[in-house]
């Protein structure tokens, strides 16, 4: 799975994303691209990586840098991994361009104690304000596709995805919004922040994880 | 101790150029019997290699090629029979991903085999003739085995890497099953873990068509001065379609006619197909031993890791601290995708550190052997990058 909207976005969201995760930790980075985050989460967390890529570039990519990763659609391939395998599973950027959200989240769920999945906000006010005025589908620097080629394929905003998590019964830990250089931290994005954030991150974790 | 020296072993260098061949044999005498996983011990018996490069002073760059098949010792050096090249070279060499500048690379005759070392074509100490069906049966593992008795032979502990495509892919994971602690990378090209049912059928014709020529003789052709060519050759044409993708067997040769302009009305070999397959059929008999294709094709059958270990495949890799690469090929069905990610999917199950990458190419299984790039990109890094830490430098 490579990222959706590729590099465009200059990946504020990967620091973002290394700051949610504790270190020394078991991490896999679902659509890993050419391995960044990775690479920053071994070197700056010590974590013990894996990763999933769609794209032989990637894929490729990684190796090179000495990640194991593994090539493989986040839609159908995290069936091969067993229950709890990692302490995070991260969707950076790509949950907007799978298949089947629902059951990509559901994996991750299924297979991390933690679920970290950033992605743009189709709620961002400067995109509601393209489709009233210009009456077309929105097109912006995160999401530079016209709408017949777009990977983006399930949009969804911050409120969407907030309501995903909680029928799924996902506990929103973290969220960090990102609109230009402006980061903030959430503990439940509501309809401001729906309308302000260009980027989220969420930090996920099971409700019934603390239960036990 | 190094006693690759020692009084009934020999060592010749080779014509290897700048790879710096050297061909060599590793006799294990009474003492040093192979045991067997059908509970046979063989003694005695010879392993024949050769190796390219230089090993270092801590013995830390060794890479173990294991072979396909129906090749051999010669991955990047030319064959004697034939004269032909090394049968790797795009991957093997100075300067290619496994770089003989930089690492000593052994290249080992499975056990079972017909280029020296022992297999059904050698003398049977108990009657002094050739052994042909009294060889004993073999398994993946008994070839590991042996292989791990050569590098104990040469002083050498642990492998850097160990690498094959298809049945030496075989050996790759039973090499990570079987000495864990050995093993600090894998490479396991073109296989499977377990031999499908669909293999072991298309092994089976292959076994048929060399049983049912009368020159094989039950087996005893070399004592009663007879030649299966033509079943073994037969068996390699069967064998050589399953290698292909219907879209390379289209592309080089679709329907077209061989030295004619139109079909002759009869069997003569019309199509190049057919004049192909022949050819291919006719130049392996010069090379390959029949009774030994019939064991190392019964190797392969064989072959279950998960049966080894409970019948779990994750158990064959718990544990595991070496760091794999499992490569597949999209137009590969004789050992396609699924069989790889099964592989995978048991590794991550341990929590192994696997790489898997599936090539895009129409050239069937033998696309391990042949010019692919993305291949070669992927396991230069793979290589490259398990280089830098083991501390053997880029």
């Amino acid at each position: 799975m490579s990222h959706g909207n590729g590099y465009s976005t200059g990946r504020v969201d990967l620091d973002l994303i290394a700051q949610m995760i504790a270190p020394g930790s078991r991490v896999l980075d679902v659509g890993c691209g050419d391995g960044e985050l990775l690479e920053l989460l071994t070197r700056k967390k010590n974590v013990d990586g894996r990763g999933v890529e769609l794209s032989q570039e990637g894929v490729n990519a990684c190796v090179a840098r000495g990640l194991s990763v593994v090539q493989g659609d986040a839609d159908t391939d995290l069936a091969d991994y067993p229950d709890d395998a990692f302490d995070y599973v991260i969707l950076s950027q790509t949950i907007q361009a799978t298949r089947n959200p629902r059951e990509v989240l559901r994996a991750m769920k299924r297979i991390g104690r933690h679920v970290v999945v950033s992605f743009p906000n189709f709620g961002h006010w400067r995109v509601r304000l393209q489709l009233l005025f210009s009456g077309r589908m929105p097109e912006t620097p995160s999401l530079g596709h016209s709408w017949y080629d777009t990977p983006n394929i399930h949009l969804c905003t911050l409120l969407d995805f907030t309501k995903l998590c909680d029928d799924l019964g996902l506990a929103i830990e973290d969220v960090v919004t990102v609109s230009g250089e402006t980061t903030r931290r959430l503990t439940r994005p509501g309809a401001i922040a729906n309308l302000l954030a260009g980027d989220a991150v969420f930090l996920l974790s099971r409700h019934d994880r603390q239960t036990r | 101790m190094n006693t690759i020296d020692r009084a009934g072993d020999e060592k010749r260098p080779d014509d290897g150029g700048r790879v710096g061949a050297q061909s060599a044999t590793a006799t294990f005498g009474a003492d040093e019997p192979l045991a067997l996983d059908s509970g046979v011990s063989l003694s005695p018996f010879t392993i024949a290699y050769t190796t390219y490069g230089t090993l270092n002073a801590d013995k830390s760059n060794v890479v173990l090629i294991c072979h396909a098949l129906t090749l051999d010792q010669y991955a990047a050096s030319a064959h004697p029979t034939t004269g032909k090249a090394g049968w790797w070279p795009h991957m093997v060499g100075p300067g290619q991903p496994i770089d003989t500048d930089r690492f000593f690379v052994i290249c080992p005759n499975v056990i079972g085999g017909c280029m020296g070392t022992t297999g059904p074509k050698d003398i049977d100490p108990a009657t002094g003739k050739p052994y042909g069906l009294d060889f004993p049966v073999i398994t993946i593992g008994d070839m590991v085995r042996a292989q791990a008795m050569l590098l104990d032979r040469l002083g050498i502990g642990d492998l850097f890497c160990v690498v094959g495509g298809s049945m030496g892919g075989m050996q790759v994971l039973q090499w990570a099953a079987a000495y864990p602690g050995r093993v600090f990378a894998a490479i396991p090209i073109a296989t499977a873990a377990r031999h499908s049912a669909q293999n072991i059928a298309f092994h089976e014709v292959g076994r048929q068509a060399i049983m049912a020529d009368p020159e094989w003789q039950q087996g005893a052709y070399l004592i009663e001065g007879t030649n299966p060519a033509k079943g073994l050759a037969v068996a390699r044409m069967a064998a050589h379609i399953t290698y292909l993708s219907e879209t390379a067997l289209h592309r080089k040769f679709g329907r077209n006619l061989q030295d004619r302009e139109t079909v002759t009305y009869g069997f003569d070999a019309d199509f190049q197909i057919e004049s192909y397959l022949r050819h291919q059929g006719s130049t392996f008999v010069d090379r390959f031993d029949a009774n030994s294709y019939l064991y190392l094709t019964r190797a392969m059958d064989y072959f279950d890791l998960a049966d080894d270990y409970g019948g779990v495949l994750a158990n064959a890799f718990r544990g595991t601290k070496a760091r794999f690469c499992v490569v597949s090929f999209t137009s590969d069905w004789l050992f396609p995708t699924s069989d790889s990610r099964q592989t995978v999917h048991a590794l991550n199950a341990v929590a192994a550190n696997v790489s898997f990458v599936e090539i895009r190419t129409d050239k069937g299984h033998d696309a391990f052997l042949l010019d692919e790039p993305e291949m070669f990109a992927t396991l230069r890094g793979f290589i490259d990058s398990a280089a830098r830490t083991r501390g053997l430098g880029a």
